[in-house]
């Protein structure tokens, strides 16, 4: 009886692990080009050598990331998944950018259109409210001699 | 021994520059001009001293002296002499003194030249280069003593400057060798351009501190240092053109700029710098905007800093390796004093430094100048930005991030698409007034024709929105800058009876800094088609491959030929240089051999790319990988780099551009002899 129980319960295990094999590999597609892999390494960061892609890194580790993608993707893993795990490893880093890209950008948009507004306010002082678009027309002529003269040139040569 | 005495000359060398500051001050607070002269002489003497050091420090490299710490770190037996003596600036201590010395060379300069011309700002010329170099100096002879020694104690071998008890001499038999990426001859060259602009830009911010500093706040400092302004602007991007093109060549990444911090601490300068150049001119031509002028050079001066800084604190790395580091907070405290005290003198001269006119246009120079001013200055708070995210982030957050190319080319490529168009239309403004009506009249040839090239794009080369912006815009500025150029020149040829090639020359002849000016703006859109092409056109692919096998991109059809690996025992390096024929259709093209170098004294690659650059685009093909052992074939990575030349091209217009506005004017000192032939007739284009 004992023996028996052994017996069946040993069968299910190998079942069990067979269906498994068999299933993960239905999953395998054919094995992943290196432009396939590129195209995500290229977004990725290598995690050891500062500022570089981990598609051009030629490091032996950044070689077996790029062979772990592979893996990955043959795997059936989305290009998200492969991120999130990279990012779960080895932290945001990996990322090209950071993951909170509100805090990015908001800085220098506001630093930004800030300046543009203070521009914009010595623009409005610095103006003198007098001066209107005809007195402009008229004043052109003689204010910037090199124009002027370039100008009354170009007419009298004409 | 001779190590020692390098040393001793470096310790001179600082007490000399520490004296002249004090000198300096001391003789023009009491007015005794005999201090004042000691301060200059002083001053003057720094120069030798420092080439003394570098000399003794040449010596050591080439005379394969191990026992000296950064000999040991910096060359090896097996580099060629010319490589030992440009690892002067391979390393960080090196480097250092590398600095100082280029900067007691250009203030021996300043104070040799025109001493009594100057008189008045020169006493804090001196004050400012000294306390400048004495911070350098300092950091030579109290952290980074490029003769410091190896000595073997009862602890292990370690480097002392001077000789620790129970020890002794620790020679290696042989040095780690300089970094193979620095060994290309673009690596020879471009650390001591990008130094040069970088020191040379002290000059400018030392005359600015002067006249602050004198009260002489007219434009008369920036009428002196205009020149040396541009001769620094040009060192500067000389030296980021060539870093680029080191990059393209020795990375192996297919590209010649990666928005890398150290990338970026060099750009900061240079766009404060050139901001500064336009926005000198609305001081000289209308008295205007003296403060902003004073607060751009201090930026520029503070980015130099902050440059130098950056790329040898070890603060990029980690903000941790930042505190750990010696030289680091120094640095920061050193930024932190000449930024307060420079803003504080501003502000004690706020009033002097009023306006004399007032703006009229928005649409006049000057109003323009001033959004090309915020507009560099907005690329400023980009890159200032995106440097400091990663160590604000792992500072407060402790998460370290990175912030790559796709934010800064989000970020600044609308803002370097407006300073293009600013490029367009300003040159056809004139100081003071300009209305849209004159503009108009002005710009609607050159927006026609530039309409018409980018609809040939359109329906010949590419239907991307961005490049077809980009392209416009290209079109529009050289359009622009053409036609004032010829109207300038046409005007010339009627008016003098000369040809037109003449008239053209000598048009640029009397006026230097416009048309020199023009020349760089052309050169600048030479660039952009180039980095329109490889940001939006680069096409790549990967592919292992065995003998006989082909891989196809774009046109082109690379067959793998052959592999080779080879000793180089005289230098060191391991040679395995693949051959492919490349086929564009049936075409045989020729040849391309990239080659993976492996350097046996650092133990480092180097993947050096084959390449075939037309004008059209550029094939760039890496060797990513072969084993000898294993039968798969050899894997290589190839690029189609459409237009890159163009960015070489540009860079080379740009050199001409900028040594034509910087040429020594000799128009002022004609001026000067009483002349005695009747004046002739003045022409617009004189």
């Amino acid at each position: 009886m004992g023996s028996s129980r052994i017996a069946f319960y040993s069968l299910l295990v190998t079942l069990v692990l067979a269906g498994l094999w068999a299933g993960s590999a239905s999953a395998q597609g054919p094995t992943p080009t290196d432009d396939e892999v590129n195209r995500i390494a290229k977004q990725l960061y290598c995690p050891v050598c500062e500022s570089t892609p981990l598609d051009v890194c030629p490091t032996e580790a950044c070689r077996q990331w790029r062979d772990l993608i592979r893996t990955m993707l043959a795997e059936g893993k989305s290009e998200a998944e492969i991120e999130q795990y990279f990012v779960t490893q080895y932290g945001a880093r990996v990322l090209a950018e950071p993951p909170n890209r509100l805090a990015t950008y908001l800085v220098p948009a506001v630093a930004i259109l800030l300046g543009a507004f203070m521009l914009f306010r010595g623009f409005q002082m610095w103006m003198k409210p007098s001066v209107t678009e005809a007195d402009l027309e008229e004043a052109q002529p003689s204010q910037d001699p090199y124009v002027a003269r370039l100008e009354e040139e170009l007419k009298k040569r004409k | 021994m001779i190590a020692n005495f390098g040393y001793g000359v470096l310790v001179i060398s600082f007490m000399v520059t520490l004296y002249s500051v004090f000198a300096a001050i001391y003789g023009e607070r009491k007015q005794i001009p005999a201090m004042v002269e000691s301060a200059r002489r002083a001053m003057l003497l720094t120069w030798p001293l420092l080439t003394l050091a570098s000399l003794v420090l040449i010596y050591l490299l080439v005379n394969n002296h191990y026992e000296v710490q950064f000999v040991y770190e910096v060359t090896s037996r097996s580099m060629p002499t010319y490589l030992k003596v440009t690892a002067w600036w391979g390393g960080q201590a090196g480097s250092l003194l590398f600095w100082s010395w280029l900067m007691s060379a250009f203030a021996s300069l300043v104070t040799l030249r025109k001493w009594d011309r100057d008189r008045e700002f020169l006493p804090w010329v001196i004050v400012v280069a000294c306390v400048t170099m004495a911070f350098f100096i300092g950091m030579n002879v109290f952290f980074e003593n490029p003769f410091a020694q190896l000595y073997q104690t009862f602890d292990g071998v370690a480097a002392h400057t001077l000789r620790p008890a129970d020890s002794i001499l620790f020679t290696p038999e042989d040095g780690r060798g300089l970094n193979p990426l620095l060994r290309h001859p673009g690596m020879i060259i471009h650390p001591p351009m990008l130094s040069l602009g970088f020191v040379s830009f002290v000059i400018p911010y030392a005359f600015a501190i002067a006249a602050l500093v004198t009260g002489r706040t007219d434009d008369r400092w920036i009428r002196l240092t205009r020149r040396w302004t541009l001769w620094a602007w040009l060192f500067l991007s000389f030296g980021l053109v060539l870093g680029g093109r080191w990059a393209y060549d020795v990375l192996g990444w297919g590209g010649y700029w990666g928005w890398d911090p150290v990338e970026i601490a060099a750009f900061m300068p240079w766009l404060t710098g050139t901001a500064f150049l336009h926005s000198v001119m609305i001081q000289e031509k209308r008295g205007m905007f003296k403060q902003w002028n004073m607060l751009l050079i201090i930026l520029t001066y503070d980015l130099v800093i902050f440059g130098t800084f950056l790329t040898r604190s070890g603060v990029l790395s980690s903000v941790h390796s930042f505190a750990q580091s010696a030289i680091g907070p120094l640095f920061f405290a050193f930024i932190g004093f000449t930024l307060i005290t420079s803003v504080g003198l501003i502000i004690y001269r706020w009033d002097n430094l009023k306006s004399e006119m007032q703006m009229t246009s928005l649409l006049s120079r000057e109003a323009l100048f001033l959004l090309n001013n915020l507009l560099f200055m907005s690329i400023l708070v980009v890159c200032f930005w995106g440097v400091i995210f990663p160590l604000i982030s792992e500072l407060f957050t402790g998460q370290k991030v990175t912030v790559g190319p796709p934010f800064y080319e989000r970020a600044t490529s609308p803002l370097f698409a407006a300073l293009m168009l600013l490029m367009g239309i300003a040159p056809l403004s004139a100081w003071g007034h300009s209305t849209i009506r004159t503009l108009g009249r002005a710009i609607w040839k050159p927006i026609v024709g530039a309409v018409l090239i980018t609809a040939a794009l359109l329906a010949t080369y590419t239907r991307n929105v961005g490049a077809l912006i980009g392209f416009f815009l290209v079109a529009l500025v050289i359009l622009v800058t053409v036609y004032e150029y010829w109207r300038g020149g046409y005007a010339r040829q009627r008016s003098q009876g000369e040809n037109i090639l003449t008239a053209l020359w000598n048009l640029t002849g009397r006026n230097r800094r416009r048309y020199g000016g023009y020349i760089i703006h052309v050169s600048m859109m030479l660039m952009a088609i180039g980095i329109l092409g490889i940001e939006i056109f680069q096409m790549e692919t990967q592919g292992t491959l065995k003998q006989g096998e082909t891989l196809s991109l774009s046109n082109y059809e690379l067959r793998y030929r052959e592999i080779a690996q080879w000793d180089d025992l005289p230098s060191g390096v391991n040679y395995r240089r693949a051959v492919l024929d490349v086929y564009e259709g049936d075409e045989y093209l020729g040849q391309l051999a990239p080659r993976i170098d492996y350097y046996y004294d650092s133990q480092q690659n180097m993947t050096i790319p084959g390449q075939r650059s037309t004008m059209r685009d550029d094939l760039y093909v890496l060797l990513v990988d072969w084993e000898p052992v294993a039968a798969t074939g050899a894997t290589f990575k190839v690029y189609v780099n459409p237009l890159v030349n163009w960015l070489w091209l540009g860079s080379l217009l740009f050199l001409a551009g900028v040594i034509i506005a910087a040429w020594p004017d000799k128009e002022r000192e004609r001026v000067a002899v009483p002349v005695k032939k009747p004046v002739q007739q003045t022409s617009a284009a004189d």
